[in-house]
């Protein structure tokens, strides 16, 4: 997955954004070591500072541990992790419910669409 | 942080011009600063001042706390507007000239990044391309391991690919303790890689910012707010 990165929003929370996607879905597993702050502000093409700043904030919500020695690594807390899946589907959600309402459907309505294209997915 | 760029009340005339205009200015190491403004705006002289190329009208110019000058020198990479590279000379023979002349110079920094970017070492300068001119003097400023690099205009050249792999270079050289100027009015495509903007126009610095406050701020990029401060 490329880092793609919008040109109005701040950098470091695209960042954030991005590294908690990457943790739901696995693709930095449980307790898996970060590469450096370095390494990952290069391959996102950003400022190191500005990775620093994301991996910090990241860290403060317990989702990153840094060792004292040997950088960084994906907490072991499954419950954090759950926690953070739980946050991003409930943005996606209400991203989705506010175009909906401003299309004018009702809740009733919302549900009885995405009933139908749930069913209609498992066939 | 200490200050590694400090300018006091800095002007330079050149007859009735004034191309610097009482600029207060104060850059922290660690940093990756981008000097914005349009044509004509005073960038140009502004970095030639920090390099001892001009001397100032009026004011103060100070790096790491001293007057440009062969001190200043030594930490100070600097890569200017326009080549002043013998142009009969081969580039491994301007590495060896580079590292006779600065204690911080890497050469085989230099090598490596001629090999990625498929430049022959053996190659004089004036059968190259301008772009490819371009590149060479650009590896060769980013091959010491300076404290304060100037860039006036690094990637007003070369082609978007050779861009990318520019930035991804000056990422990779600089360090915490290093602080990197970069003059360009290119913004979109160094935007990611800032900290922090000074824009500046007809000699005089108008807005120092973050690049994430101007984002929070305004809700725009930095290039959309340079377009919309400069608009004509």
């Amino acid at each position: 997955m490329p880092w793609e990165l919008k040109s109005d929003r701040p950098i470091y929370t695209q960042l954030i954004e991005y590294i908690e996607l990457m943790i739901v879905s696995g693709v930095y597993p449980l307790g898996s070591k970060l590469p450096s702050v370095r390494d990952m502000a290069q391959e996102a093409a950003v400022n190191p500072n500005t990775m620093q700043r994301a991996l910090a904030k990241l860290e403060e919500d317990g989702l990153i541990i840094t060792h004292r020695t040997s950088g960084r690594s994906i907490t072991e807390d499954e419950s954090m992790v759950a926690k953070a899946k739980t946050k991003l589907a409930q943005q996606q959600i209400s991203e989705f419910l506010e175009k909906m309402q401003l299309m004018g459907f009702d809740q009733q309505e919302i549900l009885t669409i995405i009933d139908n294209m749930v069913k209609g997915m498992k066939k | 942080m200490s200050t590694i760029l400090e300018c006091n009340g800095l002007t330079k005339k050149f007859g009735s011009k004034v191309a610097v205009d009482a600029v207060n200015l104060k850059i922290e190491r660690g940093q990756i600063v981008g000097l914005l403004g349009p044509n004509a705006s005073g960038k140009s002289t502004l970095l030639k001042l920090a390099n001892e190329l001009l001397t100032p009208t009026s004011g103060t110019i100070f790096i790491g706390g001293k007057k440009p000058g062969i001190e200043t020198k030594k930490i100070v990479s600097y890569l200017p507007e326009k080549t002043y590279l013998n142009d009969w000379m081969r580039v491994h023979q301007i590495i060896e000239l580079f590292s006779d002349f600065y204690e911080d110079f890497k050469p085989e920094k230099a090598y490596e990044m001629l090999k990625n970017l498929k430049i022959n070492a053996n190659d004089r300068l004036k059968t190259m391309s301008k772009g490819t001119k371009e590149k060479v003097q650009l590896i060769l400023v980013m091959s010491r391991e300076a404290e304060l690099y100037l860039l006036d205009e690094p990637i007003g050249g070369v082609d978007p690919a050779a861009r990318d792999y520019i930035l991804d270079t000056i990422l990779r050289n600089y360090n915490e303790n290093a602080t990197v100027i970069i003059s360009t009015h290119l913004i979109s495509d160094i935007e990611n890689i800032l900290d922090y903007v000074v824009f500046i126009n007809q000699g005089q610095v108008v807005m120092t910012s973050s690049v994430d406050d101007i984002r929070d701020e305004k809700g725009k990029s930095v290039d959309g707010l340079f377009r919309e401060v400069f608009k004509c």
